[in-house]
């Protein structure tokens, strides 16, 4: 079975004025399909830069990253558009939703882009709210709606067009425990059906519903979780 | 094109951010209506200024005989000189540059009298052509003096339109016979009403007029008071001018740079002045609009960048999602034709509305005075166009710069 994602060597360099800092200093991570994984390691060690790199929200600055046995580093804008809509769904800390639009019209968001037509957008629309639990809330707005209702908005948005992967970011960082537990739950239930899950926590308890962690240190992976294969070929 | 999607969601989220699309699309607004209504009325008024200047006449020059100022070949200075009809039947025959010409008798204070109205008017006796040069224009089924009435002496009149109400009321004046001075005269023309406001002694509306022959077998007078040239149009009235002080200068012997022995008035020359204050004028508005334009453009573009933030992180959202760049973009210049479009058009038609509405105010005189704004649309269309170009470039730089970062630098700008 070949990885869904496969990074080698792969590092991030930060420029800020005349000072370059390196974020990730070569990252070697196979992710096969169907896992599901989380992502811990201390505040600064590039958690969220490697989230980033996998969701294509960025490009890494030098090192190898296939998604699905196909190379990102070389993909023009266009592709990486159109693979965040159509093979990841992101869900971020801070929700990231539209403020001025109703959660229907946030989760159809994906789909416009998609070009799904209007009969079967709706419903899908209709349907992905139901699976997370907010049939009822459709027609309001972000601010109408607590964090967890927030959150599972985003995480229906995320599942629009059915991608493989759902990367999450410190999805229950804003979220008291009882919401962030219930979007727990729902990352339990997508990785049940099947889809692949990388998810960055400082939570241990979350972290236990995952079946590898993967531990960072300023942007170098613990050898521990580090893959051994790529990192003896290295 | 982009697809109906897509539209669909440019309309929503236009509809979502109605504070932003209304306040730029009232900047857009204010700046076309007051940029169409400034050119409106400065057009109107000149335009209400020049015809009015050319009431008395177009392109005319008016001689008054006056008193030498300079010795000349031996004669003293102070002589008066005094012209006759001879004169301008001189000037007539041997000038190349005067293309036509008429003499005025003038008497004040004549007594007028038709049924049991009297009134007490002014009669310039003139030639024919006099009519023409002076915008003296015929109403419908009627005439100015012409070459018969001059040879025969006709005892004919030619009236102003205000002294034939005050005559003859609603009546018809044409073929009516007045007493003038006591003697049967038949009025054979009225004036069409005009717009004048300058003129030697008096008003044409006001005025009696009769073929110069008559007027001088009337009252035997020798010399006229004044006499009006027409320039030919392949010679300056400068050129006229010229030609008539050297004509007379050698005929009564005064020096032809004497201008105290003929005095002149080129209307021309006010008509130029005129024409020069009104481009100066035009010009000022010019400036105002630019600097509302600017204004405008600085409000705008003001109102885009309150957003920018807003604005960047939306973009960042949306490429999180998977839009393209094309969409980013498109959707932007979507929403600035369709906001400045809206609020251009929208401002073209109240200052419209307002132009509309002058006429129909209770003041009469108004119109005289500030002429008959008159809105163009090709200002209204330019004015939109120009404040779009503003609005368009205060917000495409920050949406295309947003659109060319990754999306999680977009997400994270702010
Ligand atoms: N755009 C940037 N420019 C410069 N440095 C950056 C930028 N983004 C991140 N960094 C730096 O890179 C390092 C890793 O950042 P990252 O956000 O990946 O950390 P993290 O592991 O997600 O931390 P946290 O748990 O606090 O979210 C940090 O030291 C941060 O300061
Ligand atoms: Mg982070």
């Amino acid at each position: 079975m070949s990885p869904i994602i496969y990074m080698k060597q792969v590092k991030k360099r930060y420029q800020t004025g005349a000072v370059a800092f390196e974020a990730l200093k070569g990252i070697n991570l196979i992710v096969n399909p169907g896992e599901f994984i989380a992502v811990v390691g201390p505040s600064g060690s590039g958690k969220s830069t490697l989230m980033n790199i996998m969701g294509c929200l960025d490009v890494p600055s030098s090192g190898i990253y296939k998604l699905e046995d196909e190379l990102v580093n070389k993909m023009t804008h266009n592709q990486l558009a159109d693979i965040r809509n159509q093979k990841i769904g992101f869900v971020f800390q801070a929700f990231n939703l539209l403020p001025y639009a109703t959660a229907f019209e946030n989760v159809e968001v994906p789909l416009l882009f998609a070009k799904v037509n209007g009969k079967k957008r709706r419903a899908r629309v209709i349907e992905l709210l139901a699976r997370v639990g907010l049939a009822d809330k459709a027609g309001n707005r972000p601010t109408e709606m607590s964090g967890g209702e927030m959150q599972r908005v985003a995480i229906a948005r995320a599942l629009a067009n059915e991608p493989d992967i759902i990367l999450a970011d410190e999805p229950t960082g804003n979220l008291d425990s009882k919401s962030g537990s219930g979007i727990v739950s729902l990352f339990d239930e997508l990785h049940s059906a099947g889809k692949t899950i990388v998810i960055i926590t400082h939570d241990m308890n979350i972290a236990q519903h995952a079946q590898r962690l993967v531990r960072l240190k300023d942007g170098l992976m613990d050898t521990g979780t580090e893959d051994p294969q790529l990192a003896t070929a290295s | 094109m982009l697809p109906f999607i897509t539209f669909k969601q440019f309309l929503n989220d236009l509809r979502r951010q109605k504070l932003r699309s209304a306040l730029t699309m009232f900047g857009i607004f204010w700046g076309s209506c007051a940029i169409v209504l400034l050119f409106a009325f400065g057009q109107g008024l000149t335009e209400a200024q020049l015809t009015s200047q050319k009431g008395m006449g177009d392109n005319i020059a008016i001689f008054w005989p006056g008193v030498t100022s300079q010795e000349f070949k031996g004669l003293s200075k102070g002589r008066r000189i005094r012209l006759t009809e001879e004169d301008c039947e001189l000037l007539k025959k041997s000038s190349v540059t005067v293309s036509r010409i008429s003499p005025e008798y003038r008497r004040h204070s004549i007594p007028l009298k038709y049924g049991k109205n009297n009134t007490l008017r002014n009669i310039i006796g003139v030639w024919p052509e006099f009519g023409i040069m002076r915008n003296l224009i015929p109403e419908f089924g009627s005439r100015f003096i012409n070459q018969r009435d001059m040879a025969e002496r006709r005892r004919v009149i030619f009236i102003g339109n205000i002294l034939k109400t005050d005559l003859f009321g609603a009546e018809e004046a044409v073929g009516q016979t007045v007493l003038l001075n006591g003697t049967p005269f038949t009025v054979i023309g009225v004036m069409k009403e005009k717009v004048q406001n300058s003129s030697y002694g008096g008003r044409d509306s006001r005025t009696v007029f009769m073929p110069a022959s008559t007027f001088r077998s009337m009252w035997g007078h020798r010399y006229i008071n004044n006499f009006v040239i027409q320039a030919r149009p392949e010679y300056s009235m400068l050129q006229a001018r010229r030609e008539v002080y050297e004509t007379l200068g050698a005929k009564y012997r005064f020096d032809p740079e004497d201008r105290e022995a003929l005095g002149v008035w080129d209307t021309s020359r006010g008509f130029e002045f005129l024409k020069n204050f009104f481009a100066a004028f035009q010009a000022f508005l010019v400036g105002i609009g630019v600097s509302t334009l600017i204004t405008g453009g600085i409000g705008v573009s003001n109102i885009m960048n309150v957003v920018l933030e807003e604005r960047t992180k939306e973009i960042g959202i949306k490429m999180a999602l998977g839009a393209r760049k094309s969409y980013i973009l498109t959707q932007f210049i979507l929403e600035t034709l369709l906001i400045t479009g809206v609020g251009g058009f929208l401002g073209f038609l109240f200052a419209w509305a307002v132009v509309s509405v002058i006429p129909l105010l209770p003041f009469p005189d108004l119109e005289q005075m500030i002429g008959t704004p008159r809105v163009s649309l090709l200002s209204g269309i330019m004015i939109t166009a120009l404040l779009g170009v503003i609005g368009f470039f205060a917000g495409i730089f920050p949406a295309r710069r947003a659109a060319n970062l990754q999306p999680v630098r977009a997400l994270k700008l702010f």
